[in-house]
């Protein structure tokens, strides 16, 4: 069965690799070198979850392990965990075993998503010791026993999974998230990018505000006006955006520059192995920071 | 976001084995320095009292040190402090200039491997004199 469906899921692989480097560019960036080698373990994990898969037939059940707190109930108050038993289907993620238990066992059970394909960004959890989106983590892939699932650290808990939120949409508005050009065209004329441009800035726009990053970030949860890796980034795709010109762009980076701002970042890669859009959070902190010096050191 | 609200053990329990390449070197790279500092200052004060009269002071106080041998293990630990400082400061230069980003955590393993292997191979030179 797996040699038959090995060289598809390989294929499937290659398209949605040759669509990253959509750009043809002869050289290989190094985030096109990532998300090759993503690629490639991608393959390789492929398999291990069809093996994984194999194993567990139909009358399996897997365990998971929920977080509960409420503070409206008496004698909910104290945090605890509830142990779920969820009969296991192929290709269950961790969000189809946390609906499941809700709709079968605990309808009190509380916790966010829509889209259920990691677009809308509301369900991103703590599962097995990562922050990671529900919808998105198959629990075959998860290698374990028992599934612990969690609210995202370093925010308020409301209820069981559900925590504030506000704190980081707060910090996305600060940096002012939105296209704001210097100058406008005159009439209708659109407003063209360079291939090259879009380029620069695609990764950026990927982000579904989930707010994974800043959980995983221990220098956002210790500074609570850092801006955190999603408004870095956030700033990041409009700074590097040519259309919007110099005047805008130096404003920008004196948002970024300001003290709670990028040079916070100690560089740690937390937000960039959690974050579920691959955005190389990172790369993006770090080069602004040098547009930052860039910019005050003027002598030429 | 962080406010003082309590969530119990789940906030802190056993985070450590959860972290990732680039923590560890932080936690490490943060350790290092402060160790080297507290070193710089012990090593001043040492030798600002030893050189401060007599010469025979000074060569007294070396060979005293020298000839303990928790000093000489110490020294060991002083060297592969340092040597992970310095590489894995190299590191995180480059990662200040957006050079290698995506090879950060295989750059963090080669330091600590490269420090495992320069430690070893200091052993004799500084412990030699006391066991041997
Ligand atoms: C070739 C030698 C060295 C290199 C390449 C180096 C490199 C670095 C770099 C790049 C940082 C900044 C880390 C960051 O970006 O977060 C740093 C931090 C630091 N270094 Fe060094 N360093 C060296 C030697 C030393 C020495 C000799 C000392 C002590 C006497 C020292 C003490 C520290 C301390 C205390 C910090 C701050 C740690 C913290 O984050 O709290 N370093 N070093
Ligand atoms: S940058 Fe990534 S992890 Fe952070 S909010 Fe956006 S999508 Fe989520
Ligand atoms: S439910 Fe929308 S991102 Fe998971």
């Amino acid at each position: 069965m797996s040699t038959q469906t090995e060289p598809e899921s390989e294929t499937e692989i290659e398209e949605s690799e040759a669509a990253a480097t959509e750009t043809e560019s002869a050289v290989e960036s190094p985030g096109d070198r990532r998300r090759r080698e993503k690629g490639e373990r991608a393959v390789e994990e492929e398999a291990k979850r069809k093996e994984a898969e194999e194993t567990l037939d139909e009358e399996d059940t897997v365990q998971i392990k929920v977080f509960r707190y409420d503070p409206e109930v008496e004698g909910k108050q104290e945090p605890r965990f509830d142990d779920f038993h969820v009969p296991f289907f192929k290709g269950m993620t961790v969000l189809d075993a946390l609906i499941y238990a809700r709709d079968t066992y605990d309808s009190s059970l509380t916790f966010r998503h829509s889209c259920r394909q990691a677009v809308c960004g509301s369900d991103a959890l703590f599962i097995n010791g990562s922050q990671r989106l529900a919808c998105q983590t198959q629990i075959a892939d998860l290698d374990s026993e028992t599934v612990r699932v969690e609210p995202l650290p370093h925010q308020d808990v409301v209820k069981d999974l559900v925590v504030d939120m506000e704190h980081f949409y707060d910090q996305m508005d600060s940096v002012e998230p939105y296209f704001d050009a210097d100058e406008l065209p005159d009439g209708d004329e659109t407003q063209r990018q360079t291939p090259e441009n879009r380029e620069k800035v695609k990764m950026s726009t990927r982000c579904i505000w989930c707010g994974a990053c800043m959980s995983s970030c221990n220098i956002a949860a210790d500074d609570n006006q850092y801006l955190g890796p999603a408004a870095i980034n956030m700033a990041y795709r409009f700074a590097m955006d040519e259309r919007e010109g110099e005047i805008r762009k130096e404003d920008r980076i004196k948002i970024i520059e300001q003290e709670h701002g990028v040079w916070r970042c100690q560089t740690q890669f937390s937000c960039t192995e959690v974050c579920p859009k691959d955005i190389p959070l990172t790369e993006h902190i770090q080069e602004l920071k040098r547009e930052a010096v860039k910019s005050n050191l003027k002598f030429w | 976001m962080s406010h003082s609200y309590d969530r119990g053990f789940i906030e802190d329990f056993g985070r450590w084995r959860e972290f990732s390449a680039g923590m560890w070197a932080w936690i490490f790279h943060k350790f290092t320095g402060w160790v080297l500092i507290g070193y710089l200052f012990t090593h001043i004060a040492v030798l600002s009292t030893a050189t401060a009269s007599d010469p025979a002071v000074y060569t007294d106080t070396l060979q005293g040190l020298e000839a303990l041998v928790i000093v000489r293990f110490l020294e060991v630990g002083l060297l592969a402090v340092a040597v992970f400082h310095i590489l894995n400061g190299v590191r995180l230069l480059f990662v200040d200039l957006g050079v290698g980003l995506e090879a950060q955590d295989r750059s963090f393993y080669a330091s600590l491997v490269l420090t495992g292997a320069i430690t070893v191979a200091s052993v004799p030179t500084f412990v030699g004199g006391v066991l041997a």
